[in-house]
């Protein structure tokens, strides 16, 4: 295949790419934004969110498309109820401090995985695409009579990819309307920014948290589910996106929202590229080096402020 | 209503603060906390929104005990709080810091018109957020976010810190109005002459412990008390 065609299948892949991570890292940046706390367990409730939709599609029969709906409704809840479990048992009792959470959040860690180990097994396992058609992409080259489009060999992306891109595209634009016109949204914000005088104003902190941890984690579930179809639910698959989510909540800035998405944009995409092109170790091996420059050089992210 | 503290010890952690602090705040009275820096003065407040455990003690409305309330519940027994520093949600916009307040008790836009008169300023400002305000526009905001919750006890910290003369004047005279619809309100001030024009009564506090409490009339005939706890 020529360069051109070549490069535009690799930012189709990294678009895909993109828009998971987008979703995945929007989690983890609003837990940390609204909760001050790291949750290193972000990564297995993505993997939750991938092996409940197994669950729940498989034994549906009829058309796939049935059984994925239903992974997609139901899978981010059970994640989100199982988030609302950790934050009661495990983040409130050691009352939000920030390196007791880590440490916590590494046990839930190994609990859910070794959980799913145990129940699922492991083996990987797709969950059928609803529809899965191959759509072949035109490129041009400039021929005898001017402009001219063909189809080179190879050149195609399916129905379900450009799907995947729609539809976080439609969650992102979703949880904006959320933060920023209701009333649930508003809560959130004042409690990220000022949690006492959050509570002097009646706001119920702890149950905000509790779903504020319960939604960012339907979220990276949510992202699973869709990826799912593509990638194939296995037990340890939560650790790439754990560490694509804080590379990319690290450059875009904690806590900020337009970083998380502009950042997950330049990362999926040049993970998606450089893999396509070069080796997936280099594409990680790149951002994490871009994660160390942010550090030094502008270490409250992209679009983060600076801590007073 | 009256707010009435009762022997209350609290503090930051191992800390202690407050040891068996007791106060009594009325209705259609401006009663002012004075001691000097670190007494304990903004620790009293906190701890009567519930933002501090109590060791022991109790904190009452109108008799009904509202120290062992989970702290999100305080507010909407209808205590509002204008902390040091105000404390406004800073990336909130002017209008929706008021929402946040019209939320705590559930208020509608008849109380937002009501507190947007008391502040013309803020309405002009209505979208823009609440970090790009002056000092004196955030000082309002602040005061208009607590005045949503339509209190019946009121409480202020250092409201006029670097304010200037005019700004003041209006966060005075809003006071006023308070103590005047019935409000309870405490108010925490540093400046000697705001105190003594503004409070009806003036409790001391002296490193953790309540000492007198006294008319402000007492205190402009024979200011010997604010020597001995204030050093003025």
């Amino acid at each position: 295949m020529d360069f051109g065609p070549h490069l535009l299948l690799a930012i189709l892949e990294g678009a895909v790419g993109a828009a998971v991570l987008a979703l995945t890292a929007l989690g983890l940046s609003l837990v940390f934004g609204v909760m001050r706390v790291v949750n290193v367990a972000h990564g297995e409730f993505f993997m939750l969110g991938a092996v409940v939709a197994w669950f729940i599609a498989s034994p549906i029969a009829g058309h796939p498309a049935i059984g994925f709906v239903a992974a997609l409704a139901l899978a981010p809840l059970v994640a989100g109820a199982i988030a609302v479990v950790v934050d009661r048992f495990v983040l409130k009792e050691v009352e939000y401090d920030p390196e007791a959470t880590i440490v916590g959040t590494i046990g839930v860690l190994y609990i859910i995985q070794q959980s799913a180990l145990m129940i699922y097994g492991p083996e990987a396992r797709p969950v059928e695409p609803p529809f899965n058609h191959r759509i072949a992409l035109p490129w041009f080259e400039w021929g005898e009579t001017g402009l001219e489009f063909y189809y080179p060999w190879g050149l195609s992306t399916t129905s379900y990819k450009l799907f995947v891109i729609v539809a976080a595209i439609g969650i992102l634009l979703a949880f904006w309307v959320i933060m920023s016109r209701t009333r649930l949204g508003l809560i959130m914000r004042a409690t990220q920014l000022d949690r006492e005088t959050a509570l002097a104003f009646g706001i119920p902190v702890q149950r905000v948290y509790s779903i504020v941890f319960g939604f960012g984690a339907a979220l990276a579930a949510l992202a699973a589910v869709l990826i799912v179809p593509i990638q194939q639910a296995h037990y340890l698959m939560g650790h790439d996106p754990l560490l694509l989510s804080f590379i990319v909540v690290i450059i875009g800035g904690l806590g900020s929202v337009r970083g998380t998405v502009v950042a997950a944009l330049l990362i999926g995409m040049s993970d998606g590229i450089i893999s396509v092109f070069l080796s997936p170790t280099l594409s990680k091996i790149l951002a994490t080096l871009l994660v160390a420059l942010v550090l030094v050089f502008r270490p409250q992210g992209l679009y983060g402020k600076k801590m007073a | 209503m009256t707010l009435r503290l009762d022997a209350i010890n609290t503090g930051y952690g191992q800390v202690q603060i407050l040891f068996d602090l007791s106060l009594e705040a009325r209705p259609g009275e401006i009663l002012c906390l004075l001691g000097r820096n670190g007494a304990g003065k903004t620790t009293t407040l906190k701890a009567i929104m519930g933002l501090l455990p109590l060791k022991s003690g109790s904190i009452s409305l109108e008799g009904q005990s509202i120290s062992d309330l989970p702290p999100h519940l305080v507010p909407k027994q209808g205590i509002a709080y204008v902390p040091q520093g105000r404390r406004l949600f800073t990336e909130l916009t002017v209008a929706e810091n008021i929402e946040v307040g019209l939320m705590t008790r559930g208020k509608s836009a008849q109380t937002r018109e009501r507190v947007l008169s008391m502040f013309p300023r803020l309405r002009d400002r209505l979208d823009q957020r609440a970090e790009t305000l002056s000092g004196g526009e955030q000082q309002m905001l602040a005061t208009a976010r607590a005045l949503c919750l339509e209190p019946s006890v009121l409480l202020l910290d250092e409201p006029t810190e670097g304010l200037q003369p005019s700004m003041i004047a209006l966060i005075a005279d809003t006071v006023r109005a308070m103590r005047d619809e019935g409000k309870a309100v405490i108010l925490v001030e540093q400046r000697i002459e705001a105190v003594l024009s503004l409070a009806d009564r003036v409790a001391f506090i002296e490193n953790g412990h309540g000492r007198e409490v006294v008319e402000t009339s007492v205190l402009r005939e024979d200011p010997s008390l604010l020597q001995k706890y204030v050093g003025i």
